[in-house]
């Protein structure tokens, strides 16, 4: 973790690895608070559903660090990002599902005179999960289904390879800038569409359903359960953020952020750029995937809705609004605008009645957070994160306008500090 | 001596404007060489076609010993195989520390498996300071490189080619924005320099050229219009006409 130790800059050590530290020392309190005041295991402060909001959010926060770590360090604006964060989710889904019913179908024959046979059970497992598609044969998706351990396999190597693929396409002919962006909203728009069909495997519109009901755990109720998987989404963001520190601290880091400054500058150091890309690509996605197979559990159901494209580009936009680039801003702009999004929409935000008109908050929170998302931009580029800079007293350096770097996705000039 | 790189008949068109034209060129393992030539002579393309930025439309480009074609290689593996180079508008990292600019540039491992997993040894950190102290700018590391005024950043910029450890290194017009003492400090570094390696200069300044004392090679419209000693370049005729009469 510790940054190269001689004449490192006093400022640069104070903003950068303290900062590690009191992310997790928060977000320690944070899960403790939480669990203290909840209905499994506190005083009921806080309900079971809250709850599985605030696990969820911190799934979020998750798939924000990689989004972070892709964009605001490496300059690659992927707008695809969460199609790896919903793959995620299908894979952990497709366990828990068939598991699930296994249960409830072997509960069901039990009472048979005659015990069913094992490829009864199969076709029964079948007719349960593929009835509303109006199929009762297992897709080969569904091979592993069976298996916990190879389908958490496949939560980080489906995306990782699908990640994989498609960067190796797109960095390889140089796509960069707007062009990937519009390449990777085009691969998230492709597999919900493809996801949408009946035929796909998966269910087709209906998505898996059920994902909260943990397979021989009927007998843990859900307030407990909800507490478990906050207490795992909170530990994989600790994790992914401590790898996500570690891997920008060093070198590495000094080449993705040369990268996305200047990326022909960093080849004619003789960086193979595409490979730092694919590298970057490919295991933001992976993080992406760990996060959507801790959110779904907690959410119950994924549809492909989940994948459509405009959920990649709130991540986006949570991003900026975190302030990209840090860690921690990424982490804030995922918490605050998830959390105030799910206030609005839930109904909970008291509709204003102006007489002649009466904002609707469900209707009008997207327009508010596009406003947001401009304003962020244009008058605020370091984001929330950026308060931090103005209590440790940084500024941004002076540079007549000019950015850090020629590249579409290099740092603005008022993102930088001296 | 043996040559280090040989540029034979190359030939770049940018949308029909023929920028390099039938350029032949070649360098020795430890030599010095001096480019000079007006605006739009190709000098900088010429660069741009060396480091693979650029593909020429014909000719032929070996480097090494074993005369291996750069033509068929990314910029990263012919930065790798020892070509360095410095641009004529300076570009270091400018949200980077001096220092960070430096350690990236130093002749490791450059693979992202091995960068990942690299943290800086007590050597390649003295290495860094010499370098910073070589360069002036061993009271700036820690400063972030955009920071810098335009002179120390090709300063820094000089630096990180040095720490490449390049068998060749090609530098666009390095004296630009530098003070006659900073000039003549350059002048040393690339004079040291070229004792153990190939050293390609593009410059403008008369002055600056002629105290590098080398060869020199003038460029126009895309070709060789003279080359010798600078002396020998500025006494031919045509030579004044494009170039020096202006
Ligand atoms: N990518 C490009 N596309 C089109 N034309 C180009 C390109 N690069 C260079 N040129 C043209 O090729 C010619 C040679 O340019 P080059 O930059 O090599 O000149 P130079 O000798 O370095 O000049 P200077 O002394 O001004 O740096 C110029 O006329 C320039 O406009
Ligand atoms: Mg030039």
């Amino acid at each position: 973790m510790s940054r190269t130790p001689l004449s490192q800059p006093r400022r640069s050590f104070v903003a950068r690895n303290p900062s590690v530290l009191v992310f997790l020392a928060v977000l320690a309190l944070f899960t403790l608070l939480v669990t203290g005041l909840s209905e499994g295991f506190g005083v009921g402060l806080i309900s079971t559903s809250f709850v599985k909001t605030l696990g969820k959010t911190l799934t979020l926060a998750l798939v924000a660090v990689a989004m972070d770590l892709v964009w605001g360090y490496a300059g690659i604006l992927s707008l695809g990002h969460f199609a790896f964060f919903g793959l995620g989710g299908y894979m952990i889904g497709m366990w828990l599902m068939y598991e699930r019913t296994r249960q409830i179908v072997t509960d069901s024959m039990a009472n048979a005179t005659i015990p069913p046979s094992e490829s009864e059970i199969v076709d029964a497992i079948g007719t349960q999960i593929f009835g509303v598609v109006g199929s009762s044969e297992f897709p080969l998706v569904w091979a592993f289904a069976d298996s916990l351990a190879l389908q958490l396999l496949l939560v980080v190597a489906v995306p990782g390879l699908l990640a994989l693929v498609f960067g190796w396409l797109a960095f390889r002919s140089r796509v960069t800038g707007v062009y990937l962006s519009i390449l990777t909203q085009a691969m998230t728009l492709a597999l919900a569409l493809y996801l949408f069909q009946n035929d796909s495997g998966l269910r087709g519109n209906n998505g898996l359903s059920g994902l909260q009901n943990i397979p021989h755990l009927d007998h843990v109720p859900q307030s407990v359960l909800s507490i478990w998987f906050f207490w795992a989404s909170a530990a994989a963001l600790a994790l992914g953020y401590l790898f996500a520190a570690w891997i920008v601290s060093g070198k590495f880091g000094s080449v993705i952020r040369g990268i996305r400054d200047n990326e022909a500058r960093v080849r004619f150091l003789g960086y193979s750029v595409e490979g730092y890309k694919l590298f970057l690509f490919t295991v933001t996605a992976m993080i992406a995937g760990i996060a959507g197979a801790l959110y779904y559990p907690q959410a119950g159901i994924i549809n492909p809705a989940e994948i459509a494209p405009i959920a990649s580009i709130y991540l986006a936009v949570w991003v900026a609004i975190g302030g990209r680039g840090r860690l921690y801003g990424a982490v804030i702009g995922a918490v605050f605008v998830s959390l105030v999004s799910t206030w609005f929409t839930g109904g909970q935000a008291p509709d204003i009645n102006l007489g002649f008109y009466t904002i609707s908050w469900v209707d009008w929170w997207t327009i508010l957070l596009g406003l947001s998302f401009v304003a962020v931009t244009l008058f605020a580029p370091k984001g929330i994160g950026g308060l931090f800079d103005l209590w440790a007293g940084f500024r941004h350096p002076d540079r007549h306008g000019a950015d850090l770097g020629p590249d579409h996705g290099a740092l603005r000039e008022k993102e930088a500090t001296e | 001596m043996s040559t280090l790189l040989e540029v034979s008949g190359v030939s770049v068109t940018f949308d029909g404007f023929r920028a390099i034209n039938n350029l032949s060129f070649a360098i020795g393992q430890a030599e010095l060489r001096a480019i000079i030539g007006p605006n739009g002579a190709g000098k900088t393309t010429f660069m741009d076609i060396i480091t693979g930025k650029t593909r020429p439309d014909s000719g032929t480009i070996l480097w090494g010993e074993k005369s291996v074609s750069l033509l068929k290689m990314s910029e990263a593996q012919i930065a790798r195989a020892g070509v360095g180079r410095k641009f004529q508008k300076p570009t270091v990292f400018e949200d980077q520390s001096v220092q960070e600019n430096l350690l990236m540039a130093l002749s490791n491992a450059r693979g992202p498996f091995a960068v990942l997993v690299w943290r800086p040894a007590q050597e390649d950190l003295d290495r860094v300071r010499d370098l910073a102290s070589e360069i002036g700018l061993a009271d700036a590391l820690p400063r972030k490189a955009g920071e810098l005024s335009h002179g120390q950043k090709q300063w820094l910029e000089i630096g990180m080619l040095l720490a490449q450890e390049p068998r060749l290194l090609l530098v666009d017009e390095p004296a630009a924005g530098m003070t006659p003492a900073e000039r003549e400090h350059t002048t040393e570094i690339l004079v040291e320099a070229a004792r153990t390696r190939a050293v390609v200069v593009v410059e403008h300044d008369m002055e600056f050229i002629r105290r590098l004392n080398c060869r020199v090679t003038v460029l126009h419209e895309g070709s060789v219009l003279a080359e010798g000693s600078l002396d020998h370049v500025t006494a031919n005729k045509e030579v004044i006409d494009v170039y020096l009469g202006r």
